[in-house]
């Protein structure tokens, strides 16, 4: 087994998620060569180099791939492979794995695996479907193996390198310009005032239609900032505009997240959310109408009016 | 006709708001007697390359599904919401994204579409793979998770696609022919009114074999078994906020 991990950075660090997705090439066994592209990315590279037990680091560093996109990564990835063979191929199930690992597929005549959940051999993994409500596990036998990981379902991998064995494989981007067809224009990144990474924070305060105004919504605001606690949204409040960005809503198909604790205040509770929610530590519902679906999953609920609730549970915290 | 032809994926998915049970014999979900519904995500795509017809960017808006029989009523359903046309792929078997991604190429091969358009992700497979790897097999820039798409016309075509990604709001100008695939805020899907339902059922939906196609659509995954996810038990539920702090301390959760 020979894993060729896509890193996933802002070209200063690694994604938070990404420490999960290193476990995960590990679990596979054998070795890990982490393909880093970017510019002025030397940063990460320094960050991959001090990760423990990593073979390679393959750079490729150009002011076209400062934002990568699919139509460059593909070829960069497919000119790696043929290179290397790797065994198997692996990224984060986030927009950036999600936007190129199925274009590599797709050019190498590879279906990959999406969203694994569990390792359970170098070919043998489990992966949710239909919202998470049933799980499949399925045998994969072409090579390369290629696949995306959810990185709630593996720890974060946090041992550093004390032998600093890893050789560092520089790649050329030389793709003409005109033959990419994408370009990148502009990325706008909410502020989100000092708040902790929705993805990753340790705990998450997230709202729903009980408190789907900018007024309301305040409230969970309140509690988020707390708790020091990430703030997400169900897919109603996103949509009503003007209360919380795109990147908060929480479900099957926003993001999937496990803090510690999740609290969730005037959320309901639909099968789509709680696809979002359900593998986080302790769930915590505060809605009005006993018969919301969340209570159904919640470790603690309260039944109780969110506007009067989060007021007084602020003042006794 | 004038403007763009659109070509629109849509799957027949089980209804979204159904709550999907495991078979007891592990072989996949019950799908018998459940009621099914077009993708969600790809009626935001057909509603879009309605839009596109609408404002005069397109000429021509083609649906095409992939699946057994009864997806014709996708399609019809595609039609009344203004589809001009359709294509039915007729599959007994549950298709791969590769193989849908392939069997598409081969329709758009024929069909020269300028733009396709599908949903990010079909809410049965979850895979979130088939237009990235459509694009892929065509080397055609590849617009995902769209927000908003609006077309410039300056020495070439070019769509500006914002991309809902997990930082924010990516914005990419792709030149034409592209893929798009739909995000939820990409637009509000219309209702398919009755005289529009209508008059659907005079649109042609032409149907093909899959085995006809010359594509190889054999599955690459060997399922090994379908499961039921571990279930979280409730627990307590109170009444007073005292209570809720008073259990969640007890726990350590405070």
């Amino acid at each position: 087994v020979s894993t060729m991990l896509l890193v996933d950075h802002d070209n200063k660090h690694l994604s938070p998620t990404f420490f999960s997705a290193i476990t995960a090439s590990k679990k596979l066994g054998g070795e890990v060569s982490m393909f880093v592209a970017g510019h002025k990315c030397d940063s990460v590279v320094e960050e991959c180099l001090s990760i423990d037990g990593i073979s390679k680091v393959i750079v490729a560093s150009d002011v076209l791939l400062e934002h990568p996109t699919a139509e460059t990564m593909t070829p960069l990835l497919v000119a790696a492979q043929k290179q290397f063979s790797f065994s198997h191929i692996l990224s984060n199930h986030s927009s950036f794995g999600k936007n190129i690992i199925p274009r590599l597929g797709a050019v190498l005549d590879v279906q990959p695996v999406a969203d694994v959940v569990e390792i359970r051999a170098e070919n043998h993994f489990v992966r949710p479907f239909y919202a998470g409500n049933a799980l499949m596990e399925l045998k994969v036998s072409e090579k390369p193996v290629i696949l995306t990981i959810r990185p709630t379902a593996f720890e974060k991998h946090a041992k550093l390198d004390e032998k600093k064995g890893t050789v560092v494989e520089k790649m050329d981007f030389d793709a003409p310009k005109e033959a990419i067809g994408s370009e990148f224009v502009s990325m706008k990144v909410p502020e989100k005032g000092g708040r902790p990474d929705l993805s990753t924070a340790p705990i998450v305060v997230a709202g729903g239609r009980g408190v789907g105004s900018r007024e309301k919504f305040e409230w969970v605001e309140k509690l988020a900032d707390k708790l020091g606690a990430a703030v997400g949204a169900t897919r109603a409040v996103v949509d009503a505009g003007g209360i919380i960005s795109n990147d908060a809503q929480i479900g099957q198909t926003g993001k999937i997240i496990a803090p510690e604790l999740y609290i969730g205040v005037g959320v309901s509770g639909a099968i789509q959310h709680v696809a979002g929610i359900k593998d986080s530590k302790v769930i915590v519902a505060i809605n009005k109408d006993p018969e919301a679906p969340i209570f159904q999953v919640a470790d603690f609920g309260l039944v109780a009016d969110a506007l009067k609730a989060v007021p007084e549970l602020l003042e006794k915290l | 006709a004038k403007g763009f032809r659109v070509l629109v994926g849509v799957k027949r998915v089980i209804d979204y708001a159904v709550k999907v049970r495991v078979a007891g014999d592990g072989s996949g979900v019950v799908k018998k007697n459940v009621k099914h519904s077009m993708n969600p995500f790809d009626e935001i795509a057909l509603e879009e390359a309605v839009r596109m017809k609408e404002s005069g960017v397109a000429g021509e808006v083609v649906a095409v599904s992939i699946g057994p029989k009864e997806a014709s009523e996708t399609l019809r359903t595609a039609c009344a919401m203004g589809a001009d046309r359709a294509i039915h792929i007729i599959s007994d078997c549950d298709v791969e994204p590769l193989a849908i991604a392939k069997v598409l190429s081969k329709i758009v091969s024929v069909e020269q579409p300028n733009v396709v358009i599908v949903g990010k992700q079909s809410i049965d497979d979850d895979s979130n793979q088939t237009g990235q790897m459509l694009a892929g097999l065509l080397s055609w820039p590849q617009g995902t998770f769209a927000s908003s798409v609006t077309f410039e016309k300056e020495e070439k075509d070019r769509a500006l696609v914002s991309r809902e990604v997990d930082e924010g709001e990516e914005s990419l100008r792709l030149t034409i022919p592209c893929v798009i695939t739909a995000d939820l805020r990409l637009n509000e899907p219309r209702y398919a009114t009755l005289p529009n339902i209508m008059k659907a059922k005079r649109k042609k939906i032409t149907t093909v074999d899959i085995g006809k196609l010359g594509v190889d659509v054999k599955p690459r995954f060997e399922v090994l078994r379908v499961m039921e996810p571990p279930t979280r038990k409730a627990g307590s539920v109170v009444e007073s906020v005292d209570e809720l702090l008073k259990g969640m301390r007890e726990a350590g959760t405070l």
